[in-house]
């Protein structure tokens, strides 16, 4: 058989630290093959291998059958292989066209030559049903836009084999299924392609085969069409998963969050939040459902004090919150997991124990008369890392070093111990595995169980679903309908987004 | 290898390079330069005199290199620290030069404030410009070391000078000076002073407040990333003006060092005297890391003493040294290859 890439047995240490310890990975020609792993297994760090960013201590990489030696990310990219990393690598200021020519522009009579460029990135466009607008400037496009930016300087630059790193994370599921399509497109024109992604119902819908690893070890490469989603998620977790989560009747009691009348202004300085009113009970978990844009960061950023509330109140535990300074919202009993976690929810170049007392520095027993108890701060991190299980190449390592998975448990690990009366969750475990989604969801009913107030934020509505007792479906700033998972299918949820309001159905009333 | 012992190894490798390349420049410049280097070693080290006036020399350098690296742990650039440095050196000749008849105990702490104080002041508005209107405090601090310099130059001019036509101001009281007659006699009448004690001192308070105290943490959180910082509840604008005003605050005392001992008084300046630019090159071979700047001043102080001998006794221009300064400062700024070079080296050997 014809393997256009073989890795075989590498090696990779960081320190004392293996991430790679003898993986094998074969990838075939106009295949699409899916690495599957927890967070931490070293899927990244394979990844970044096979495109020369890292050196691996031991193994072979061929190409096409012909050992190479990958120094670096122009060698990869010579050799046909491109990578649409995770974290958008683009200028902002520049255009699109701008940006894919990057490194590599066309020059004619010393000028570039910008007008050949667009026209080679049209036919590109065309011909892998790529839509994009080649003047357009990076900073404002969409997400799902500049991803596929990302692919077309890929295929610019002639890459015969794509590595996608999470791709779907970040994307909307309208663009998600977007996505799938172009990659089809991409095997159809003889292209292959390596996707990483924690999402196995897209692992079964697109791939043709998974290469499973775990804790740096490959533990096996399967045919898709000969496995399934179960099958899977224990190979990769090494023990069952349940997908259902078990949560027992909620028993809310009194009103822990309430927001009446809010009104919140965006940057451009236009109304986000209208109107919008809603109370989350001790005891329960509220979803918000909804697509992005639709207000729902402005809320969030209103509840915790980081943006200026336009009129309206906000309360908590009976306490009027909505003038208030972060800080003071956090210590009457707010805790937040971000949407972003590298830029609001941890500070990279921080090693992680600094990093659990972000909120917490200041109080004792971290912080005597301004001086940091730093085996207090230590004692903390240790705890915290052995009860969420988060894995990290060391003690003090810094948190730009954590797989992202291992980051985002970190910050759960961080909110979840402070004990707040409401817990804000934001899109909690996005580009997490399907261990670490049970677990955290097992996390969020455990704080509901324990009389606490949880407010879930999530574009996943299996997530929504699954979680939530109760489900704010949120539409141009405001709610259009509170539903009860329980009577609802994903298909109405769907339309309520989209701004349909249901037919009366009777109990789904408001409260 | 493992990474402290490597964040070591590299200044020592980039400075090692260094002297290797400036040697070759002066061998190719047709100098001896065996002979160059002996006479810059001797420059230093051949008796008291001279040992005594390096550290004069090194003694500023300290202070200006942590005022740079503590803006910069904190996320800031103060290119400023040449102006903070002028008012601090006014401030205290200006404290020294009056208050007749304080004992030693008030007088010569509260000079060494006023310099603080000062060069605090000095850094208040890039930081509040910083803080409140997003101004680039790179492009403020540049301006205001213009300003500091003509300002303090007027204001010795009009409010300390002698009299007489002088541009000089009286010399600071015996309360208010760091001197002691010991020091000149061992070192052969060199104007050595306690400041050095100072310096050290400071480079102890730098660590203290970065890696120890509760206010540290919270600079350094804003630097690295103050989105974070504010979800977490810190006060970003806040500690970006404290991060100003400490760091002008060493460089405040920096200038105290030089009208409180090397010098005495306070003259109207034609130019910027270089102490504060050279602290920017010494925090960032120290790292800016406490211990790193002390020795990276000791470096720089002592390269820059020790050169003026060697046209004396080797012919070689002294500009050769600012050579091989400019040249360590560019293998370290190029550490990254010398880091893979280490690393080849250190693999193949374990092979
Ligand atoms: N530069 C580094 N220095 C030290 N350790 C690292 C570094 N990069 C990754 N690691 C460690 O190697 C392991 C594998 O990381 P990697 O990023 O490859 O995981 P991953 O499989 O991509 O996980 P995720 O699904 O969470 O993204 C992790 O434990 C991580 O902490
Ligand atoms: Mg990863």
């Amino acid at each position: 058989m014809e393997y256009v890439i073989e890795m075989l047995n590498i090696r990779k240490e960081f320190g004392n630290f293996v991430a790679n310890d003898n993986i094998t990975l074969q990838l075939k020609k106009g295949e699409i093959h899916a690495l599957l792993g927890e967070n931490g297994a070293g899927k990244s760090t394979l990844m970044n291998v096979l495109f020369g960013l890292y050196q691996p201590e031991a193994g072979e990489i061929r190409v096409k059958g012909k050992k190479v030696n990958i120094s670096n990310p122009n060698v990869a990219n010579d050799l046909g292989i491109g990578m649409v990393h995770q974290h958008f690598m683009l200028v902002p200021p520049f255009t699109v066209a701008e940006n894919i020519i990057l490194g590599k522009e066309p020059i004619k009579n010393t000028m570039v030559d910008i007008k050949s460029a667009i026209k080679k990135l049209k036919e590109l466009s065309v011909s892998y049903g790529l839509d994009i607008d080649p003047n357009a400037k990076v900073s404002n496009i969409s997400v799902g836009m500049q991803q596929r930016v990302e692919i077309i300087k890929t295929l610019y630059r002639g890459a015969e084999i794509l590595i996608f790193d999470e791709p779907t994370a970040v994307l909307t599921p309208q663009e998600i299924v977007e996505l799938i399509q172009i990659m089809k497109n991409l095997v159809n024109e003889g292209k292959s392609i390596i996707i990483i992604t924690h999402k196995l119902k897209e692992i079964m819908e697109v791939s043709d085969r998974v290469t499973v690893i775990r804790k740096g070890k490959g533990i096996k490469t399967l045919v898709t069409a000969e496995t399934n989603e179960n099958e899977l998620a224990s190979l990769m977790v090494g023990r069952e998963v349940s997908f259902k989560t078990d949560k027992i009747q909620s028993n809310p009691t009194e009103e822990t969050l309430t927001i009446k009348n809010l009104n919140v202004k965006d940057n451009r300085g236009l109304l986000a939040v209208k109107n919008f009113s809603l109370s989350v009970r001790a005891g329960e978990i509220v979803g918000i459902a909804g697509i992005d844009g639709n207000g729902q960061s402005e809320l969030i950023e209103a509840l915790t004090g980081l943006r200026k509330v336009d009129s309206g109140v906000i309360t908590i535990n009976g306490r009027d919150t909505s003038k208030l300074k972060p800080r003071k919202i956090t210590e009457i009993g707010l805790g937040h997991i971000p949407s972003d976690r590298h830029k609001h929810g941890l500070v990279l170049d921080f090693p992680m124990p600094e990093n659990y007392v972000l909120q917490t520095y200041y109080k004792k027993p971290f912080n005597r008369s301004g001086i940091l108890n730093f085996a207090e701060i230590n004692k903390k991190a240790k705890q915290l890392a052995e009860e969420f299980d988060v894995r990290t190449p060391s003690e003090k390592a810094l948190a730009r070093s954590l797989s992202g998975g291992n980051q985002q448990k970190a910050i759960i690990a961080r909110e979840v111990d402070r004990n707040p009366s409401i817990l804000i969750a934001s899109q909690p475990t996005r580009g997490l595995d399907v261990g670490a989604i049970e677990y955290i969801h097992h996390r969020l009913i455990e704080q509901r169980d324990k009389g606490k107030a949880v407010l879930l934020v999530s574009f996943e509505l299996e997530e929504i679903m699954n979680v939530s007792d109760r489900i704010a479906v949120m539409y141009e700033g405001n709610i259009i309908d509170i539903v009860d998972p329980k009577m609802t299918t994903e298909q109405e949820l769907g339309l309520l987004m989209a701004g349909k309001k249901l037919e009366p159905k009777g109990e789904s009333a408001h409260e | 290898m493992n990474s402290t012992l490597k964040s070591i190894l590299v200044p020592i490798v980039a400075i090692l390079l260094g002297f290797l390349v400036g040697g070759i420049i002066m061998i190719l410049c047709g100098y001896d330069a065996i002979l160059g280097y002996q006479s810059l070693f001797n420059g230093i080290f051949s008796n008291s005199y001279f040992m005594g006036e390096s550290i004069v020399k090194i003694t500023p350098l300290i202070l200006s290199g942590l005022a740079v690296a503590f803006a910069f742990r904190t996320g800031l650039f103060n290119i400023g620290v040449e102006g903070q440095f002028i008012v601090g050196w006014t401030a205290a000749v200006y404290v020294g030069t009056h208050f007749e008849g304080l004992s030693k105990v008030v007088h010569l702490p509260l000079a060494i404030l006023a310099a603080a104080v000062g060069g605090a002041l000095w850094a208040l508005l890039p930081g509040i410009l910083k803080a409140y209107l997003r101004v680039h405090e790179v492009v403020v601090t540049i301006m205001m070391n213009y300003i500091a310099l003509h300002v303090t130059n007027w204001f010795i001019q009009e409010k300390m000078a002698a009299g007489g036509g002088t541009n000089t101001s009286e010399r600071v009281f015996q309360t208010a000076s760091l001197s002691w007659k010991q020091f000149s006699d061992w070192t052969a009448f060199s104007r050595l002073h306690w400041g050095i004690l100072v310096a050290l001192i400071a480079a102890l308070i730098y660590w203290f407040i970065l890696e120890k105290s509760k206010v540290g943490y919270e600079l350094r959180s804003v630097g690295f990333n103050h989105h974070a910082s504010q979800y977490a509840g810190m006060n970003v604008s806040k500690n970006i003006i404290l991060a100003m005003l400490i760091s002008g605050a060493f460089a405040g005392v920096a200038g105290a060092m030089e009208g409180l001992g090397t010098f005495q008084y306070a003259a109207v300046k034609g130019g910027f005297t270089g102490v504060g630019f050279t602290g920017i090159a010494t925090a960032f071979i120290g790292a800016n890391t406490a211990l790193g700047v002390v020795l990276a001043s000791f470096l720089f102080g002592g390269l820059q003493f020790g050169s003026l001998n060697m046209p004396y006794n080797s012919q070689v221009p002294t500009e050769l040294v600012a050579v091989v300064i400019a040249l360590i400062i560019y293998f370290i700024a190029s550490n990254y290859s010398i880091r893979t070079l280490l690393d080849k080296i250190f693999t193949k050997g374990a092979k």
